[in-house]
This record gives C-alpha cells, structure tokens and sequence, in this order.
C-alpha cells in the first residue's frame, strides 16, 4: 500500500465532518467580507421597507394596543431573516456554475459540508444583518417592552425558521441551471409568504378568502411569535407553532437538498 | 503501489437517457510514475473519463481502480490519493491563492501548520509568491492554471489527473506548465494528462490512448502510433491556393491517401518518399506550376490522428457537446 508523505491528523470521522463544515463556512464568508458592496445591498432592502412602511405607508394603519413601529420592526426582522435566507440558493448555484462544487467532490471531506457549509454560513450573515437592523428599528422609534430574554429567545426563534428554509433554497440552488435563474425562481415563491402575511398588517384586516392562508402560514405564525416576545403582549400558541413549522420544514427540506446533492455531477 | 496507478476496464457512460454514449468501452492502463496521455479532440470522450476516475462521476457499466481503490465502492481512499486540475477544476476566486490551498488542504484532512508550510512551498516553486495573498479574481490565466494545479498537489498525492492543463495558455505559460509536469514525474508521481495538443502528448506522455467519439482508436507510444503509418509526409509549398489545388489532381494517385490542403501547402502521405518526391518535381514541373518549398518529413502525431478519423485533431469542436455536461457549464475552449 502506498505511504503517504503527508501528516494527515487522527480525527474521528464525525470531528472531520465537522471541521470540514467550518473551513466550508470561514471560506463563504471570508468571500462575503471580500465584497463589502454585498454587505450594503444585503441591508438596503430591508432599510427601504422599514422607512416606506414606518413614515410612509404607516401614517395610514391603524393597529390596537400597539403603536405601528413597534407592529412592524418585529415583522421587518422576520421578513429580513427569510429573504437573508435566498442567499443559500445563489451561493450555491454559482459554486455549480464556476466548477468549483467539482473540484470539492474530487477531495476526501465530508459530502454534507458543501451544504452544512453553506447553510451554516448564512446563518451568520443573517445575524449579521438581524444585528443592523434591529439598530435601524431603534433609531426609527422601536421600543419593545418584552425584556431581554424574550428579544434574544424571538432573535433565535426567526434564525432557527430561515436557517430551516435555506435547506429549501440550497435545494433550489443545486436545482436552478445558474445563479440568476435560482434567484428568479426564489421570488415567486417567497412572494406571498412575505406578503400574504402578518409582517406589516394584521390578518384581520385582510378579506375573507386569504385569512385561511394567511393565518395559518408558518411566516405569520413566526412573525406573531416574535412580536409577541419582543413586546411582551400575549400571542398564544404561536411560539410553538412556529417552532414545528421550522422543523418540519428542516425534516421535508434537507433530505432534499441532499439527494439533490448527490444527483448533481 | 499496485503495477498500475490507473485502471478501468470497460468504462460505458452515457448521458441523456442512454441518447449519448459518452465512452463507449474504454480499457486503459496506466503505469506507476509516468505521464499517460489521454488524447482527442473536444467531445471525445477525456473529460468524462477523467471525471470517472476522479470518483466525480459514476461509470454506467464497467470498472476502475486508482491506486488499488474501486472508484465505485472506495471513492474516499481514492480521493485520498489524487489530484485533479485543469479544466474540470477550478480556483476559488473570491480567495487569495494562499487562501486556496489552505482551504484544499483543510479538506483533505492534513494539520494546519503542514497545509500553511506546503502551500507557501508551492507558490512560491509555481512563482507565486508574490501574488499569494492577492485574490484569485485578479490572477492571469497562467497564474490560475498554476494555483490550480498547486491545489492539486497540496496533499502531495500519488497520482495526478490533468484535464487540458494547458488549453488557452499562452505558449510561455504551456511551457513553464510543462517543466513543473516533467519534475513532478521524476519525483515518481503518475500523471493523467488528457490533452488535444498533439504536440504536448509528443512531448510528455510516454503512453498514449487516441479517444475519438468514446472509443479508442488507437494506442501506444508516440513512435509506435507514428510507426504504424508506416509512411511519410511530402509537404510541398506553392505561391498560392490555386496553384496547390491545380497541382493536387496530378498528384492524386502518388498519395496513400487523399492529399491534404491548408493555404497553399498540399500535404501528402507517402510510401517510398525519395522517389515519389522525384516523380512529384516532374509532374509539377511539366504542368507549369511554380514550387516554392518543399520538405519530407516523419509523421507528426497531427497526421496520426488525420490518417485514424479523418479529421484534424484541433477543427471539430462544436460537432459533439457530449462534454458540456449538463448546465453547459464547462465551455469548450479550443
């Protein structure tokens, strides 16, 4: 049997699993900082929607026991951390498009990390952004009174539901023939999930016929759970609602995005 | 190490349902510590097979192993033991080069000190120290080719597959590539070269397998594949076109096979090359045709391939888009 020359370290198969998600990770996101332009197009979007909706559509809605800014922040961070979590299907389809997932099947890591990796990754530049935005919410007049356990367990509540959905994504992304494409494809999907929502009205407000779906969907019920956390009002069984939407999602969506994984050569 | 580095036996891919049959039994055999040449022109089937032995692709039937290890069943003892650059690999150009080779190295499980050490060697002996921690976005098309290819060898594997390692580089860049490929052999690494140079498969590759359309059409050394035509090459130079297509009729018969124009340069394959080359001088000369060089030489491997499928090995790219994968993500750059 050949010797190798080089010093390979003895770690167990699941330490190297791991380790190999993390240099995966560093490596996105050492790219991620490369392009500070990126960073500020990450954080204008949800910028334009606070200030449209906090001084320019607000004046308008009128909600009870509650002042708009602080309806609509919570909302904001939610819808926020969603669309943050596209990121996977584009990071992804651009490692197909430039060879470069090629290049990581023809090395002896971990199959999973390509995805962990990624996923992973992106859950950091979703707190990254949760974290500046918050800071516009505040600066716009936010002012939760839910304490601070409550802010931190809402801020976890609304990462662990757009981690979950970027294995959807990263799905997408291995599925899309490039990049723009998977962008493309996200919107229409991510559209009336945002918007059939209670991100920026109550559900109450809207007719009939979509409060079913609008209720029921699991952006509503994790936007619910977090305002209700932040602010400290009642929100029933939302908290945990959207904690079953986030892991069933995972559940359905991963194995997914790793069978897809494997077809993909 | 086992006799052979490499060895497939009766590789059938298709693509597309079973529409396109990239390779179509294909048996190789590659010695331990050489260069092996995989020869053809763009869609013949290198890449694909490349992308097998690297444990990339699954074979539809057949087998193979690389340093003993079934590509199928022990995927990861072979990824342990192999390097692949060239087209079907790539830099990560959001990284600087260093940053690359950490990265390949970190995934191939080495230390960290050791990866950090082997990858300022291998800039700086691919003279890229300078460039190390610029990112890869700003490289040459040489220098990426060189990181790519140090990527390749960060965990100092055994065996080496180079897909088209020198497609698109500019003449200098090919033949500084070449001198690294030559010292990486007398340290006893076996390299997969797949090239449609014929000159570089003449140059490094002391095996040779010709692929056209997924099969093999022919195999040997480079002398043997010249050999085996038997023949020689009268190239005779004219003033013009015209003059060479007029002179070609007269000569038809002298020619083992139909003449070859390119410019105002008939090229022949002859038997006995001194005396037909006499009777050529006449036969010109009485028809009044004006000769502005001539030269006899031995086949070149560019001859081989036209005598084996009919075509110049480098005109007939955009014919079979068997290896653009899906995606078309791999361009054919001729």
């Amino acid at each position: 049997m050949s010797t190798l020359p080089s010093p390979t370290s003895t770690h167990s198969a699941l330490r190297w699993a791991f380790s190999d998600v993390l240099t995966m990770a560093r490596r996105n996101l050492l790219a991620l900082f490369r392009i500070p332009v990126a960073i500020v197009f990450m954080i204008i979007q949800p910028i334009m929607f606070v200030l449209l909706f906090r001084y320019v559509f607000g004046g308008i809605i009128r909600i009870p026991h509650v002042s708009y800014v602080n309806y609509l922040i919570p909302g904001i961070l939610v819808q926020t951390t969603m669309f943050g979590s596209v990121g996977t299907a584009i990071g992804l389809a651009e490692d197909l498009q430039k060879g470069l997932i090629e290049r990581f099947r023809a090395l002896p890591m971990a199959r999973l990390a390509v995805l962990a990796g990624r996923t992973v990754s992106d859950l950091f530049r979703n707190l990254l952004v949760l974290v500046i935005i918050t800071g516009v919410g505040f600066l716009v007049g936010f002012r939760p009174h839910g304490g601070f356990a409550a802010y931190i367990q809402a801020c976890l509540l609304m990462l662990l539901f757009a981690y979950c959905l970027s294995w959807g994504f990263a799905f997408i992304g291995l599925a899309a023939p490039n990049s723009e494409a998977a962008q493309a494809i996200t919107f229409p999907l991510i559209f009336p999930l945002a918007f059939a929502s209670a991100i920026f009205v109550p559900v109450s407000s809207m007719p009939g016929w979509l409060q079913p779906f609008a209720y029921n969907q699991p952006v509503s019920q994790t936007a619910d759970a977090v305002r209700g956390l932040m602010l400290g009002t009642p929100h029933g069984q939302s908290s945990w609602i959207a904690l079953a939407w986030a892991f069933g999602a995972l559940l359905v969506l991963a194995p997914l995005a790793v069978n897809k994984y494997r077809k993909v050569a | 190490m086992p006799e052979y580095a490499v060895e497939a036996l009766n590789i059938v891919r298709t693509f597309s349902a079973g529409d396109v049959r990239a390779l179509d039994d294909v048996t190789l055999r590659v010695p331990t510590g050489q260069v092996f040449g995989l020869l053809g022109p763009n869609g013949s089937g290198k890449t694909t097979m490349v992308r097998i032995l690297a444990t990339i692709l699954t074979p539809s039937s057949g087998s193979a192993t690389v340093a003993g290890f079934d590509v199928v069943k022990q995927p990861n003892q072979v990824r342990r033991r192999i390097g692949l650059a060239g087209q079907s690999a790539t830099v990560d150009e959001n990284l600087t080069g260093l940053e690359n080779l950490r990265m390949v190295g970190l995934l191939n499980h080495l230390n960290k000190s050791y990866v950090v050490a082997k990858s300022v060697q291998l800039l700086n002996d691919f003279g890229l120290a300078d460039a190390g921690n610029r990112i890869t976005k700003t490289y040459s098309g040489g220098m990426r080719r060189r990181l790519d290819l140090a990527a390749a060898l960060v965990a100092s594997p055994p065996i080496l597959f180079l897909d088209e390692p020198t497609t698109g580089l500019d003449p200098q860049s090919r033949q500084d590539l070449w001198g690294i490929i030559e010292r990486l052999v007398e340290g006893g690494t076996t390299v997969l070269l797949t090239t449609q140079y014929l000159e570089e498969a003449d140059r490094l590759a002391k095996q040779l397998v010709v692929l056209n359309h997924g099969k093999i059409i022919a195999e040997g050394t480079s002398q043997e594949l010249k050999e085996q035509m038997g023949a020689t090459v009268l190239a005779l130079t004219f003033s013009s076109t015209g003059d060479a297509l007029r002179a070609q009729p007269l000569l038809a018969d002298l020619s083992i096979q139909p003449a070859n124009i390119e410019g105002s340069v008939l090229e022949m394959t002859v038997d006995n090359g001194p005396s037909v080359t006499a009777d050529a001088l006449r036969r010109i000369d009485s028809a009044g045709i004006i000769l502005n060089g001539l030269a006899l030489r031995e086949p070149s491997l560019d001859d081989v391939f036209l005598n084996l499928t009919g075509h110049r090995a480098e005109d007939i790219d955009v014919e079979t888009p068997i290896e653009t994968g899906r995606r078309g993500r791999r361009k054919s750059n001729a």
